[in-house]
């Protein structure tokens, strides 16, 4: 392709450090296809221990999601719209899962929430219920890793939406969840969407605090990740079958959302 | 005090440091504007009228009933009061369609949704909108979008319309022909009418009535003439100052208050007639050569602005006058003095008022 005259190409070394920059993402995923017996694939794929760690994957990382999107959007909207003692706290807070590492986060998850943590224990004694080593252990897990994506994306929105536009909708006769329903939200849509996207990706990858706080038991708390690590030392080609369905899932949803909602990101 | 169905309010109100204090009075049908410049407290006003901000002090009652009163303890909410605004850049919410802006207000105030598509679509019809019920606000032009903000405003059949700075997102070619548009569909809208705006031809055309606003405070309120003719303060004066006139224009002159203006425009019609004071030559006699308008007259007041100073003239036609200190005193001039004003039919701006 030929510039167009006057304006120049771009620069060589951009160039080249943008392939660079390319493949980086693409040499890892080229590995992982070398590697891959795709005549065994079919087989690998129908074992219990990837339909297994798929299902669990898919339900708990959906269920991070929906709770993110039930608390999180409420939380991003007291950060940027409520001015309380304590907001530069509170947001350095949601933050905190974001550069903690998740061995940490899961660990922290285990003191509060274990058998012997500070809620854990009288939640276990008033409820029975046992957080820990279950399937609510990694949704839990999930939770706490990915919300602060959902957090961020939507406090910022809020914070850019004109809130003209609000009190234009009280003048027309809508009351506060009739605003935030019909005006609020679907004029933030798109990073709202982006939000869950990111909330949903996060929380299908998680591994460290997961492992950590909710074992690695197969068919209970399992995920995909965890499963991957586990066959890596014992059978090779399912731990590749089980990492080309995570990159077939994930990049499906995150072209497909691309394509029809972040335009404008 | 005007009749029980109209808008009476007398408050003070505070934001950020800023206090503004108003004495306002509308009665149905009639058109008042609030003139002033930037951060005079318009926008507060506008809050305030529409229910986004409490009153620190005072009353706002809109017919007969109180919405605002600190010390009784009241104030109703926005959503419950019957204010019609047509805000600044309009704020039409862009994920929903013409049609659904439309009948948001009726939607809101609980009628079903087929009922207020339906009566959304009268409004549309009657705004001249009705092919354009599906589009999304980006794809208006500036003048459908503004008609679209008040067919959306004065759907619900509000009590009193707020006009902020109707015209201000549109460019000056536009701008002229919007004006008429909405004097038009004003008309449709019985109750009170508050104008508010820093456009003094905006002001001076739409309303009945105006109020200079600066600082927070009403300077000057009168009839349009009034504040042209006698303007009280720097920014009246300064508003004044642009010689604006409504006359007929035919066969390349307009007739202005009986007097005969030669212009330079093949406007016929009713025309609004716009002289720069600078604009306007002073002489001791008369002027020979190229000036088709010249006439003589009378100073009235001189009024010295540093390098420069403001006059006014008197009959046949009053004028606001500009010209240098330097040239005052080489023509050594004073109030009560008999002088020529001459102005070319060139610097003479003529726009078409006539309503097609």
């Amino acid at each position: 392709m030929k510039p167009a005259r006057g304006t120049g190409g771009p620069p060589v070394l951009l160039i080249i450090l943008g392939i660079s920059g390319l493949a980086l993402f693409a040499l890892p995923l080229a590995g992982l296809l070398a590697r891959t017996p795709w005549a065994k694939l079919g087989s690998l794929l129908t074992g219990d221990v990837v339909t297994d760690a798929l299902g669990l994957s898919l339900l708990t990382s959906l269920a991070a999601t929906a709770i993110a999107a039930i608390i999180g959007v409420p939380l991003a909207w007291l950060l940027a719209r409520v001015d309380f003692p304590g907001r530069t706290i509170a947001r350095g807070l949601v933050t905190l899962p974001l550069v903690l590492p998740p061995v940490v986060g899961g660990a922290a998850l285990l003191f509060a929430f274990g058998r012997r943590g500070l809620f854990g224990q009288p939640l276990n004694e008033a409820t029975g219920l046992l957080l820990p080593f279950s399937v609510w252990g990694v949704i839990l897990a999930n939770t706490f890793v990915a919300t602060p994506f959902l957090v961020i994306t939507v406090e910022g929105a809020l914070r850019n939406l004109d809130q003209r536009f609000e009190g234009a909708a009280a003048t027309l006769g809508a009351r506060r969840w009739t605003v935030m329903r019909r005006v609020t939200l679907p004029m933030i849509g798109p990073s709202l969407v982006a939000g869950l996207v990111l909330t949903w990706a996060r929380a299908l990858g998680e591994f460290g605090a997961t492992i950590t706080f909710a074992g690695n038991l197969q068919g209970r708390t399992q995920t995909l990740p965890l499963a991957v690590f586990v066959a890596l030392e014992s059978d090779r080609d399912t731990a590749i079958a089980l990492s080309l369905v995570m990159v077939a899932v994930s990049l499906t949803v995150l072209v497909a959302l691309r394509e029809r909602w972040w335009k404008g990101l | 005090m005007e009749g029980p169905l109209g808008l009476n309010a007398d408050f003070s109100a505070r934001r950020e440091g800023f206090r503004l204090d108003l004495k306002l009075s509308i009665s149905p049908g009639r058109t008042v504007a609030l003139l002033g410049p930037n951060g005079a407290g318009k926008t507060t006003a506008v809050n305030v009228l529409s229910g986004l901000l409490p009153i620190d002090r005072g009353r706002i009652e809109l017919a007969g009933e109180v919405l605002d009163d600190p010390r009784a303890g009241v104030f109703v909410s926005p959503e419950a009061r019957r204010v019609g605004v047509v805000f600044q850049d309009y704020l039409l919410f862009s994920h929903l369609s013409v049609e659904e802006n439309v009948a948001f207000g009726l939607r809101s105030r609980g009628m079903s949704n087929e009922r207020a598509r339906a009566q959304a679509g009268e409004w549309l019809e009657r705004m001249e909108l009705s092919d354009l019920g599906r589009r999304k606000p980006r794809q208006l032009s500036g003048g459908q979008a503004q008609r679209v903000a008040l067919a959306r405003a004065l759907v619900t059949e509000p009590d009193l319309l707020l006009l902020d700075e109707p015209l201000s997102a549109l460019d000056v070619g536009t701008r002229v022909q919007l004006r008429r548009t909405l004097a038009e569909h004003l008309d449709q809208f019985q109750g009170p009418r508050l104008l508010i705006t820093h456009d003094p031809s905006e002001a001076f055309l739409l309303a009945d009535e105006i109020h200079v606003i600066e600082n927070g405070t009403i300077t000057q309120s009168g009839s349009p003439d009034d504040i042209r003719l006698r303007p009280r303060t720097a920014y009246a004066a300064d508003l004044a100052g642009s010689n604006l006139f409504v006359g007929y224009a035919r066969n390349g002159s307009v007739d202005v208050v009986g007097h005969q203006l030669h212009v330079a425009s093949a406007v016929e019609g009713d025309a609004l007639v716009t002289i720069r004071p600078s604009a306007i030559s002073v002489h001791r006699s008369q002027p020979e050569g190229s000036p088709r308008n010249n006439w003589l007259t009378t100073i009235k007041i001189v009024e010295h602005l540093g390098e420069r100073v403001r006059m006014r003239t008197g009959p046949p036609l009053p004028l606001t006058v500009e010209i240098t200190e330097s040239a005052l005193v080489e023509m050594n001039l004073s109030e009560g003095e008999e002088v020529w004003v001459a102005i070319k039919a060139t610097e003479i701006g003529v726009e078409s008022e006539s309503i097609p």
